[in-house]
This record gives structure tokens, sequence and C-alpha cells, in this order.
């Protein structure tokens, strides 16, 4: 289908082109810049377009492709880096320079690398649609390959093959192939959902014992600048208990990338020993990079995450940050013309992001397996101020709410999490499996830990009234507990061999703070004293 | 693609510095138009959105003596680019990239978009190399490196112009290297600054001897050219640091002034405002600039960003400095209350941060120690300026030995460590300073 421009306003195209549906894909002008179509009206249907409208013209040609936005998907994601469409961006700089230029277009998995295709099935066998016909492994991980149509098998592959080729086809002509398309704003389908159980354990002590996050679960992390949101997204990229990460720098900064790709090829996994590099999928769309690939970026990374949650593995999400896609959402609502909502974000900001947050969980996938999906976003309020439209909307939305504090950081107390206004909504859940898989203490240490800190909290209010000495000598032992509850169990340090730590060096170290805090307690009721105790503990 | 340049005098309004033009064919986003006053002069303009026949163009410059039916606008089918060569060097810009030292115009060698293209995440080198600036607050606490953007945030009256005119003498990209030579150059940019401040920079830019490039829009300069100068300078340093392989460093003073003018013209446009009137897109807008700070794999040359951010109301939180610490890898903050008591550089290093720091430090950069020392400064002033409120309440007498400790640690920090007059401190000496005090005051140093 073909037609041509009428009209341009920022990120948005004008096209007068009949039969278009909504969300079809179009290429647009003479450098056929990627663009999908977002509203169709009596003034000619208008698209967003993905990369910088500047040198457009009207009248130039514009074509449709008639399908939606999709994602690739098969094996040769891990280990990859996409823009926020989808392109491979080390292959689009070896082939245009260390610049991206508009208009470039690139295969997602690259056709000519040779896989080992294990099938399932042979010649003259009966396959149904979504029925297993055989596998691929990559990496340690396990593809499975369904049939997208229903036939009797003529031919079959065995062996090496590459994504070009098909591996089997079907009497009467048809083929299959061993990637797929499939459009990243619709979600993957699954058989059953269920509430998550398992925990998510992140190596962050503050996290895993006092607000565990779940598989299939979503936690948010708000902060303003400076308090740590990337750092600690890249740790819990490092470090979370599960098959799958896929990273999506939304909006962010490009130094920061480099030094996470640079980071994640030499780094290994302390779960499997493979490369980061070899369980992740990288999404970068910086900041200067266009917002409306920015908008989509969290769609082409959500799609792959659920493909790989479709062949039954654990596979976690980390979006930095989710404010920078509302950003984006709202500059595209800006150039329709659209009737905002509260601070100028479009009023449907909060179900676009309530649907997104609803593509996490645990399912029993098509092919009989259990596979999660979880979240963890940043959230950058502006100001730090967490009343702002985007943070509201998240917390209606997530399972768990990390809340990073300026005043911690200031302190250089990282990860700054604040633990008198964070909350897991996975609590009880998690702290029921710790119990069971590591102590059947943990949920009783960690009530010890949360008083300890709440106290502290009190005292130092006395404290600035009547001043230190006009403590009592057990409120005295209170703090100093507290004091190192935060700075030898809170405070863990990205840069340093502690950066990762498991649930049960995690129970550990808590148990023997708080044990010691106990015994002194229990010898100060004796009679004995505060100073000589306290030589003791350090 | 045109083969003639095109005249319209189909103008059919004028709001503020806005035009509409109807009934034009074939006109592209971006392009370059001049417009023809009844008087014979001209000015230049830009397409911002086009509708069917009715195009929206924006002037660089005042509508003043424009009208409907005798100004006369020619479509010139080009988007406007910045002429690009070494001979730029030593020279003055305006902000639409005309010369204004009274010489005549360079050769260009080559040309490029003034928003230029954003660097592959791929083809980013990380950067790591440190640049000492001579300031013990910024390379002890807060070290620069080569490739990052670090802005100053200041507030009115705070010697800001001071410590950057400082760093532009001081700056060195390691001891062994020596001095801003060959391989360096600076770009400097102007936004809106008064006549008063520009003397003051000329007169260090002067001062520096080494290469630099200007662009100068000043207060009552056009505000559309504010919004381009910024473009222009990160255009010819990207092509100074990845065509000709120089260390650059882009120095760009008040982004206050030009988050103003961005707000201004959005308003003109009649967009949108969001919060405190400023565009939604700002911060899109500023990563633009700011993100073109970097270094290449595999090539040499980096771009160095210093930003100059004014807080309005001495607030952090506003949406300006909000925004670009949102988007630099930290920032410098500057305090009221220290440069009250006659320190200088006023540094509050608490807010202060250097994201780059982990990479640009320790052995085979800077020193071994740097990091420990750091750390320990760090902790040991937070208390002590942590207990300077307690103070207030319950007195210096009520206060435990440790307490007192730690709050003339933080006096002796501010008064001896931070302040530094006039005096340049290599990164050396300013670990030595930081240990010095660290043992006076009998904190266990590494």
């Amino acid at each position: 289908m073909e037609g041509k421009i009428t009209g341009i306003a920022g990120p948005t195209v004008t096209l007068a082109m009949p039969g278009l549906k909504m969300y079809d894909r179009v290429l647009v002008g003479a450098a056929r810049l990627f663009g999908e179509v977002i509203r169709l009206g009596p003034e000619g249907a208008v698209a967003q377009v993905y990369e910088s409208t500047r040198g457009l013209g009207v009248g130039e040609p514009a074509i449709s492709l008639g399908k939606p936005l999709t994602a690739r998907l098969g094996p040769g994601l891990l280990g990859a880096i996409y823009d926020g469409l989808q392109r491979p961006l080390p292959e689009v700089a070896a082939a245009t320079g260390p610049f991206v230029l508009p208009g470039s277009q690139w295969p997602a998995l690259d056709a000519e690398r040779a896989w080992t295709f294990v099938p399932l099935k042979q010649p003259g066998d009966k396959v149904a649609v979504d029925e297993v016909y055989g596998s691929i492994e990559e990496d340690g991980i396990r593809h499975l390959l369904f049939a997208d149509q229903a036939g009797v098998i003529a031919t079959m592959a065995r062996g090496p093959i590459t994504l070009a080729q098909p591996v089997a086809a079907l009497t009467g002509g048809a083929t299959l192939v061993a990637a797929q398309d499939w459009p990243i704003r619709t979600p993957r389908p699954w058989r059953r959902k269920f509430s998550p159980t398992t925990p998510l354990v992140t190596g962050q002590r503050v996290i895993d014992f006092l607000f565990p996050l779940a598989r299939g679960g979503t936690a948010i992390l708000p902060g303003g600048f400076g308090t740590g949101k990337t750092v600690l997204e890249q740790a819990i990229a490092k470090f979370a208990e599960v098959d799958v990460v896929v990273y999506v720098g939304c909006g962010e900064r490009g130094n920061e990338m480099a030094e996470m790709l640079e980071e994640f090829a030499t780094l290994t996994d302390p779960w499997t020993g493979r490369t980061l590099r070899r369980r992740t999928v990288m999404v970068a769309n910086t900041s200067n990079m266009p917002v409306a690939a920015r908008e989509a970026s969290i769609y082409t990374a959500v799609t792959m995450a659920e493909y790989y949650r479709d062949q039954g593995y654990h596979v976690l999400l980390l979006a930095d940050s989710i404010s920078r896609w509302a950003e984006a959402l709202r500059e595209i609502s800006a150039a329709l013309e659209e009737m905002p909502g509260e601070e100028g974000y479009p009023t449907y900001l909060a179900s676009r992001l309530a649907s997104f947050f609803a593509r996490a969980g645990v399912v029993e996938t098509l092919g009989g397996k259990i596979g999660s999906l979880s979240m963890i976003l940043s959230v950058s309020p502006p100001g730090g101020d967490l009343t702002e439209p985007t943070t509201q909307a998240c917390l209606r939305a997530a399972g768990a709410f990390l809340m990073l504090d300026t005043a911690l950081a200031h302190r250089r107390h990282f990860p700054a999490i604040n633990w008198f206004q964070s909350y897991s909504l996975y609590d009880q859940a998690m702290a029921g499996y710790f119990g069971k898989e590591i102590d059947p203490a943990w949920a009783a240490l960690k009530r010890q830990a949360q008083t300890l800190l709440q106290r502290e909290e009190k005292l130092r209010e006395v404290a600035e009234i009547v001043g230190a000495e006009g403590l009592q000598d057990l409120d005295h032992l209170v703090m100093h507990t507290a004091a190192r509850l935060r700075q030898e169990f809170l405070c863990q340090n990205s840069f340093a061999a502690e950066a990762f730590s498991t649930p049960a060096l995690t129970l550990k170290k808590a148990a023997m703070l708080l044990t010691q805090h106990t015994v002194a307690e229990e010898r100060l009721s004796r009679g004995e004293f505060l100073t000589d105790l306290l030589r003791e503990m350090v | 693609m045109r083969l003639a340049e095109h005249v319209y005098s189909t103008i059919s309004a004028i709001r503020s510095q806005l035009l509409f033009v109807e009934k034009v064919a074939e006109v592209r986003m971006g392009e370059m138009v001049r417009v023809r006053r009844p008087d014979g002069r001209e000015l230049e303009g830009e397409v911002l959105a086009i509708s069917g026949e009715t195009v929206l163009i924006q002037l660089f410059g005042e509508s003043r003596g424009l009208d409907l039916a005798a100004t006369a606008v020619l479509f010139t089918d080009s988007i406007k680019q910045a002429p690009l060569a070494e001979t730029m060097l030593g020279r003055m810009f305006d902000g639409s990239f005309r010369p204004i030292d009274n010489l005549p115009p360079f050769v260009p060698e080559a040309w490029a978009p003034a928003s230029g293209h954003p660097i592959n995440p791929s083809s980013r080198a990380r950067p790591q190399e440190f640049i000492e600036t001579g300031f013990a607050t910024i390379d002890g606490l807060n070290t620069l490196v080569k490739g990052q953007k670090l802005p100053l945030f200041s507030c009115a009256g705070l010697p800001a112009r001071e410590m950057v005119a400082a760093i532009l003498k001081n700056a060195r990209v390691t001891e062994a290297e020596g001095q801003a030579g060959a391989g360096f150059a600076l770009v400097f940019v102007a936004l809106g600054l008064t006549h008063h401040e520009y003397a003051f920079y000329l007169e260090a830019i002067r001062a520096m001897r080494s290469d630099f490039v200007a662009f100068i829009n000043l207060a009552d300069d056009p505000v559309v050219e504010r919004l381009m100068a910024p473009r222009f300078g990160l255009t010819a340093a990207e092509y100074l640091a990845f065509e000709k392989g120089r260390d650059v460093l882009v120095v760009a003073t008040d982004m206050t002034n030009y988050c103003d003018a961005l707000r201004e013209v959005a308003t003109a446009r009649e967009e949108l405002p969001g919060r405190r009137g400023y565009p939604g897109y700002m911060y899109s807008e500023l990563a633009s600039l700011y993100e073109r700070a970097g270094r290449l794999k595999g090539r040499p040359g980096s771009i160095t960003l210093l930003p100059v951010v004014t807080m309005p109301e001495d607030d952090i939180t506003h949406p300006i400095p909000d925004l670009t610490g949102y988007i630099t890898e930290g920032q410098i903050v500057l305090s009221r209350e220290l440069h009250q008591r006659g320190i200088f550089p006023p540094v509050d290093v608490l807010p202060s941060l250097s994201r780059l720091m982990q990479q640009g430090i320790g052995s085979g950069h800077t020193r071994a120690d740097h990091r420990a020392i750091a750390n320990l400064l760090y902790r040991h002033y937070a208390r002590g300026r942590d207990l300077r409120s307690l103070e207030v309440i319950v007195g210096r007498d009520g206060m435990s030995e440790a307490d007192r400790g730690h709050l003339d640690f933080a006096r002796s920090f501010e008064e001896e460590f931070v302040h530094q007059a006039e005096a340049r401190r290599t990164v050396g000496q300013t670990l030595d300073a930081g240990l010095a005090l660290l043992h006076r005051f009998g904190f266990a140093a590494p």
C-alpha cells in the first residue's frame, strides 16, 4: 500500500493513504523512516515516527507494511544489544559508524548463525498449531519451536540450521521457521496464571530480608537523581536468581549503558558461572535517541521477556526508567493535541501502565511449562516528589515499593532504600518460603530488626531534645545495634566483593547482629555495665 | 528535491516569532527559510510544522517590521548545517554561527547538522581518564573524567564563573601529559550572559592560551539563537573531538537562560506547558545536548561537558537543575552558606556527586588510597554536619566528646580542605591534605 505525506508536526506525520489500520507499521519519506499509525480520521492517518523528522518533506512517499510493530523472537537474542525498535546496535555501528543515522533497518536476529536443531517429529508425523516440533539449544537455554500451522510434516531438518532456512516443510508447501514475529503491544498468551509463591532473590540484603520480591511479581524503585537507581538496577541485573534478564535503558545515560555493556561482558553470573552477557538481552534507547522509539522500547523488551517465559524460564525485566517512557508518551500525546490530564500527561497513562504491569506473572505456558516474568522498574519523580502522576500510577499496580531516599544517599548509605516507607506485598508469602527453606527464625528476626530500627528513630528524636546523655543504657544499646544494622547489614557496596549475598548469608549476618543484641540486653538486665558490653560487641 | 529556491508572499498570520505561510508546495521539516522584510532586510527562519499547504515558520530574530502583504519568504531547500574546519579555532561566532570577531568567514572542510546524531550506545567507550581541575572538592571527592558531563549547580550571586575560570586555567588531563597542549580545545558557549559576565569569561579564555571556539549569545541577542548556540558549539566539539582527535572541554553557561528561552519559544508556539511553564519535552531537549558528551571506541578525542546551571530560588528541585541532574553524571553543588563564610570554592560536597568517579581513580589513575580517603572524609563530614543541628538545640557542652570532635572536624574540613582560595592543588596534595586532616582528628586512616 502506498500513499504520501501531507503534514508533519514534531514526531508525528499525517499521511494520505486509504486502507491503513490502527498500529500498522509504515515507512515514511525518501529516507524510509519507521513509523506506526496511531490515529485515523478524516484528515488522514497520523503516524508516530521513530526517528527525527528533520528533513522529511510533504509529498514524499509512504508505504504500509500492512502489519503492526513486531519483535523478532528466536535463538540469538541472548547477549544482543538492541535499540527500542530491536535494531542490533553493534551491527548498526559496524555498518554505519558510531552515530545512529535515521532510516537504518536491520534484522534483529543473525540469519547466518548456525544452531543445532533437535527434531521431535519425523516426516509423516502430524503437527497441530502450537505443538512443539523441535528444539534449539542457546547457551543453556532450550528454545522449543512451536508450529504456527497444522499439517503433516514432509521434510524435517536435523543438526546445524540457520534462521534463514525453514526447518521443516509441510505437505502442501507450507514451511516452519525457527524464529517468529510477535506484535509488541499484544501480550503473549498463556494457559493459566498463578499467584507468585517463590522469592526473586536479588542478592541485596535490604531487599531480600526486609522487602522480598517474588518471581512473577512487580516492584518499583522511585528516587530523585543521585539516589542510586541505576546502580541498584544494574546490581540486581547482575545477581538476581533468574534464567534470563532483559534490561531496558529507557531514556537514560549513554555512558552508564557503555559501562554496563563492558561489565556484563566480563562478569559472570554467580548462580551458573556463565558470562552475564550470555543470560542478558539489552535494550538501550538512551535519552537522546528518538522519543517514539523510547515509548516502544519497553514493549519490545517485555515481548522478548515473555518469549523466554514461554519456554519455561524465570525471566526478570528491569527498566530504567519508566518515567522516561511516561514522558515520551506525554510528548507524543502533546503532538497529537490530545486533552491533557495531570501535569500534561495523557489521561490514559495509568491504564497503559497497569496493562504493562499486567504482563508480569507466573504462568503455565501453552506448552504446559511453568515460567515467570518479574519486573523491577525504576521511577524518576521530578524533584523527588512522589505525589507526581507516574509514581502514583505505578504505586497502584506494583507489588513492591522500594523508596530510594535522598537523605540516605547524601550520607552515602547505599542502597538508599528507606526502611520505613518501603513495602512489599509479597512479604508474608516470602517469609513463609524463607522460613521453610532457610531458617524457621527468618520472620521473627526480621520483626526484631524492624522493631530495633523503629526504636532507634524514636530515640533519636528524644536524644535531639534531651541530648544523648539523657538516654538510658538499654536505649544506648538499641541505638548501637541499630547503627550496626544500618552500616553493616542494610548498606551493601555494589563495587565490592559483598555486592551479592545469598539468602543464607543474609540470614546469618542478621542473626549474628541480632543475637548479640539479645544476649547483651539480657546481661544488661542482670546488672552488667553497658561500656563493657559495647566493647565486647565491636 | 527541488531545483530552485521557492519564494512565497502568502503569509496569513504572524504571531510573535512565528509565521504562517499558505499554499506552499514541497517543503521539508527543518528547512531553512529567508524572510525578506518590506525594507529589504533579511531574517532567517526554519520550518517548524507542516499541515497540508500551510507551513509554520520559526523566525530567528524579531518579527518587528514584518507585514502580511509585502514580506516574502524564500525556501532554500536546505537544512541548517554547521560549517566545520580546524581553522574555526580562535574564532568567535554568534548563535547562528556568524563570525563576530570582524574576521572573514573560514573555509569549511566539512558540514554537519547542528542537532547532531545520537551516539550509538554500543560505540561509546567508558570514560575513565582522570582530569585534574585543581580543586580538592572535585579532584578528591567528585572526580571528573574525560567524556563526562558534570554540571555546576550555582545560585545567584555565587562565584560559579570564578570557579569555571579557575578550571579553565588549571585543568590538566594527567600530570604526565602536562599542560593543555595541541590535543586540547575549549568550546565556550555563552547563553544569555550579561555583558559584564561575558567580559569576565573572555578574559579567562584569553588567559588560558589554548585553542578555543566561542559561541556568544548575550542577554540582548535573539532568544531563538540561544537555542541554536549550544547545538553549534557541540557540533564543533564533535568535529574537533572525533574527526580531529582532540580532547574538547565544552563550557556552557548559563543553562538556566537556555531553558527560559525554550519556555519562551514553546509558549509562543502555544504548546502545553509542563512543570512551572517549561515544556514537557525539556528532558529530551536537554538530553539531546548533554548526551553529546562522551568518548568513542577506537577513536581518540573526547567531549567533556561542564554546564553551569543557576538554580532559581536556590532550589535544587526546580525543573532546570532537576532535569539536568537526571541526565548528567553527577553535579557539583555550590552553597550560599559556605560562600558567606568566605570559603572558595563554596562546594557543598554532600549533595555533590560524580557518578563516573569510580573508574577514574585508584592506582593507575590517581592513587591507590583515593577511594578510602574520600569515603572517610565523606563519612566524618556528614556526621559532623548532622550534629550541627543537634548543637543548636543542646549546645556544645551538652554533647559527648566524640560528637564535639566531629563538629570540629566538619569546620576544619570546610576551612582547610574545601577552602583553597587561589591555590591550585594537585591530586596528590589534595589527598595528602585529606589524610592529614583525618590523622589530626584521630580518625582511622587507610
